[in-house]
């Protein structure tokens, strides 16, 4: 299945902002792909540029927000004392995020979570004192870091329209303008070249026999 | 030259600079979804970028006059 241009003229040659067709292959596949890793639907469309761009910048902001909160601000938690709303755009990352998920269910059964060198990694803090010393700990950082794991979700869901429906063709506004500067221009000059000046006509006029 | 000294005036400016991934990120993502092309791809993340960062300073304009106002 290919995305087609809709009502939009086709491409040129010319134009960088044209719509060209996209091969989407399976749009549902890839997009499920580009759920689970960013970035992993457009490499399976054959989409190799975009697809790296994907990974490379959504992962990076996701990982790097999550070093910044020491593992711990992507966390499901849902009961009267914390209501965990950031883990709704963190989910839109799929996988990397899916160990909060996992930690969460094991609290849940009475397990103890997994721990990796001794970090609760995307565990739910256990109490409110727990919560109080990561905060303590990782001071604004942990509130950067939740609001870089929210970001690459909601990126990521951009990115898994773009896979699923293939680009939202538009022109950036600095090129609108430019477009009709330009118009404006020809239209000006046509209508100078149609409609002669004044001083042309009265010369016609004092040319022409009485 | 811009004095670095007036810097001081804003404690936590630095805090800022946490900001720059994430426009180059979000604008980069944003100008990829919107084309299919590099050069295309590129001067859109650029615009975007540029009104993140005008849209950044006008808040931060307001909220120094309001500053100042009290």
């Amino acid at each position: 299945m290919s995305n087609d241009t809709g009502s939009q003229p086709t491409a040129s040659d010319q134009d960088p902002y044209a719509p060209i067709p996209v091969d989407l292959k399976n749009p549902t596949t890839a997009a499920i792909l580009a759920w689970l890793v960013p970035g992993a639907g457009h490499l399976y469309q054959g989409r190799r540029g975009k697809g790296i761009l994907f990974l490379v910048c959504i992962l990076s902001i996701y990982f790097l927000g999550l070093s910044m909160g020491g593992g711990r601000v992507v966390y499901a938690k849902w009961d009267n004392t914390e209501k965990r709303l950031p883990l709704f755009c963190q989910l839109g990352v799929g996988l990397p995020a899916m160990p909060a998920l996992i930690q969460s269910a094991l609290i849940r059964q009475k397990m103890d979570p997994i721990e990796i060198n001794g970090v609760r990694f995307m565990a739910p803090p256990a109490d409110v004192s727990e919560m109080a010393d990561l905060h303590r700990t990782y001071g604004y950082l942990f509130e950067m870091g939740t609001l870089y794991t929210m970001i690459a979700g909601l990126l990521n869901v951009l990115a898994i329209y773009d896979a699923g429906a293939g680009p939202v063709w538009m022109i950036p506004d600095s090129e609108k303008k430019k477009r009709s500067r330009k118009a404006e221009d020809s239209s000006s000059d046509d209508e100078e070249e149609e409609a002669p000046s004044d001083e042309t006509k009265r010369n016609q006029s004092a040319e022409s026999p009485a | 030259m811009f004095p670095i000294s007036l810097l001081a005036m804003f404690p936590g400016s630095q805090l800022v600079l946490y900001a720059l991934p994430l426009i180059v990120v979000v604008s980069l993502v944003y100008g990829a979804t919107r084309h299919e092309t590099w050069p295309a791809i590129l001067k859109h993340s650029w615009d975007t970028a540029v009104w993140i960062l005008g849209f950044m300073g006008a808040v931060f304009l307001v909220i120094l006059l309001a500053g100042w106002t009290q």
